[in-house]
């Protein structure tokens, strides 16, 4: 026993360093850390409140519903982004499906005759496939998810374009298609059953990441994937599911543009890929996978959204709102850092 | 203190290369139940290829496994946990954003009792941390207190101690310990060590892979000695001391007839 260390003799000054109060600043951090979707909310309210003072316009009900409105389609995407980076994944073709999805059922009806369910069917099984072929070839190629999606982003949007031919379609609103667009109203406030569906899948992935164990093995994964998969998780599994419960979300989103736009436009839809990842990195998920919740996403598709709405009540140049979803996102991504540099 | 039962674990000529690298070659191992096996060897003598193919973490490219005397084909480490053998590694194979209850039950989460875990496969949350902290009450593991405290928070020694729990807790047949204990100051190693011999006592087999000697020394029944990627003898700290350990595992010694 030769490397025998008396271990009681630890030096009492560091002792006395390690266990010193945390600073105000560390105690944020520490808050922040623990719930992801904190600074998001915290920057909503305080853009609500800007922009209500500086035009009450913005506090109507109507204003109000249309942000709603206007937030459902990225926001459903948003739902599917958030799962895909909460793996350390990334959906760069995630909009091109959903055209994609979109265009196709409003040209089964339109074109084909079908019943508007299987239309509506149809077009989700595609978002599922596609999203599966995404899923394979990141599981079985092993490639990285920015390659394959950037390559699936040109596919699925040549896809949509080709299968187009340069048309578009709209629909009679009798379609169980266009019932996204119904509208709900809830007092003073004008919701559409899209804003509704969107509310729906944010509940449903968010108690699957939360409740079950198929949520547990996403953030695990996301984490730390040798870890995950020397704890005995199926690491190719857990990320497959990811890309398919994104093809899932992407189904809502397609049946909530077809409301929107009336029917099917190739060229709609033409920055949701963009948008969704934005809207999960202002909503406080880590790029880096393992971080984050679904909620944090809907905040943050909201925000940009209020930003959005709100500079334009504001009389501002579009070009500005633009910019300030940039400084956004950047002010995001450096918050997530901060925040991951956490200590005990 | 070798028992004259059955061994619970059996590898027979274990061969795996890697491209051009022999990872291993032709290695035996016997493990008896209720024995510590110790594994020692200099760097890149296969030590942790060999647990790798134990623990279904690798496929060995030729050569058998047994489990209580039939022949398994582990193709992932799920494969072995489910035969009995759990597995600490050297990388602290933990999540860190997850809280230690969470780790601990980490691909075999118990779920809701009736239609909210049936159908809507909720986890027991409650359940979970009921018993990871019996768990870890019985395994007598002071430094950590707080089960729901994130394992991003926790020091490497404490790390090391939820994975060493984690095996404690679920295996049924062998322990693997991956340098456990490298990572840890003196005392840690302490319990580390004691909860080692608590499992053997249990009536589990445990391979205990460690460049530290004494450590071996103190706790091994038989120590099994890699060298070069093949079996260079198995010894007993009986049989030999600290000093032959280390010639033969360095080879300025070899061992001619094989003891143990």
């Amino acid at each position: 026993m030769t490397t025998h260390v008396d271990s009681e003799a630890t030096p009492a000054p560091a002792e006395d360093f390690l266990n010193r109060p945390a600073t105000p600043a560390q105690r944020i951090q520490s808050v922040l850390h623990r719930q992801p979707a904190l600074s998001p909310a915290i920057v909503l309210v305080l853009a609500a409140i800007v922009f209500s003072l500086i035009n009450d316009r913005f506090y109507a009900l109507q204003n109000l519903s249309l942000v709603a409105q206007q937030v459902a389609v990225i926001g459903s995407l948003a739902v599917g982004q958030t799962v895909i980076i909460l793996t350390a994944g990334i959906d760069l073709s995630i909009g091109a499906v959903m055209v994609l999805a979109s265009l196709l059922m409003s040209k089964l009806v339109a074109d084909n005759h079908l019943p508007g369910v299987l239309a509506l069917l149809a077009g989700a099984a595609v978002a599922i496939a596609a999203q599966a072929v995404n899923g394979l070839l990141v599981t079985r190629i092993k490639l990285p998810p920015f390659i394959v999606t950037l390559g699936t982003l040109s596919i699925f949007t040549a896809i949509t374009l080709i299968y187009a031919k340069g048309q578009t379609v709209s629909l009679d609103s009798g379609n169980i298609l266009m019932w996204s667009a119904d509208t709900v109203s809830i007092g003073q406030l004008n919701l559409t059953t899209g804003v509704l569906l969107m509310i729906a899948l944010y509940a449903v992935v968010g108690y699957a990441l939360r409740y079950t164990a198929w949520g547990r093995h996403l953030y695990a994964v996301g984490d730390d994937i040798e870890a995950a998969r020397l704890a005995g998780i199926s690491v190719n599994r857990v990320l497959l599911s990811a890309y398919v419960v994104g093809g899932f979300a992407i189904a809502v989103g397609a049946w909530i543009l077809v409301g929107r736009v009336g029917g099917g436009d190739p060229n709609s839809g033409l920055n949701a890929n963009l948008q969704s990842i934005t809207a999960v990195v202002i909503g406080g998920t880590s790029l880096f996978g393992g971080r984050g919740v679904v909620l944090g996403s809907l905040i943050g598709a909201l925000i940009v959204q209020v930003f959005v709405n709100g500079l334009a009540l504001a009389g501002i140049d579009p070009n500005y709102q633009v910019l300030t979803v940039g400084v956004l996102v950047i002010a995001a991504v450096s918050v997530d850092q901060w925040i991951r540099s956490v200590k005990s | 203190m070798t028992t004259p039962t059955a061994p619970v674990l059996e590898a027979k000529g274990l061969v795996k290369v890697f491209g051009r690298v022999v990872g291993l070659n032709d290695v035996d191992l016997t493990l008896h139940p209720g024995e510590v096996l110790a594994v020692i060897g200099d760097n890149g003598a296969g030590k942790s290829t060999l647990i790798k193919c134990l623990s279904g973490a690798l496929v060995p490219d030729r050569g058998s496994i047994l489990v209580d005397g039939s022949e398994v084909n582990f193709k992932r480490p799920q494969d072995a946990r489910e035969a009995g053998i759990e597995t600490v590694y050297q990388t602290l194979a933990v999540a860190p954003a997850l809280d230690i209850a969470s780790n601990l039950f980490l691909a075999r989460e118990i779920r809701r009792k009736g239609v909210l875990g049936s159908v809507f496969r909720m986890l027991d949350t409650g359940e979970m941390k009921r018993q990871a902290s019996d768990h870890i009450k019985r395994l007598g593991i002071s430094t950590l207190q707080n089960i729901n405290q994130a394992v991003e928070t926790l020091s490497g020694g404490q790390r090391q101690s939820v994975a060493v729990a984690r095996a404690g807790a679920f295996g049924g047949r062998v322990v693997i310990l991956d340098e456990p204990t490298a990572a840890l100051g003196v005392r840690e190693t302490g319990q580390v060590l004691k909860l080692v011999r608590d499992l053997r006592d249990q009536g589990l087999g445990i391979i205990l892979i460690s460049h530290n000697m004494p450590n071996v020394f103190d706790v091994a029944d038989r120590i099994h000695i890699q060298r070069l990627g093949g079996c260079a003898g198995v010894i007993t700290p009986q049989s030999h001391s600290m000093e032959d350990a280390v010639a033969i595992m360095t080879g300025a010694k070899k061992l001619v007839p094989e003891a143990g």
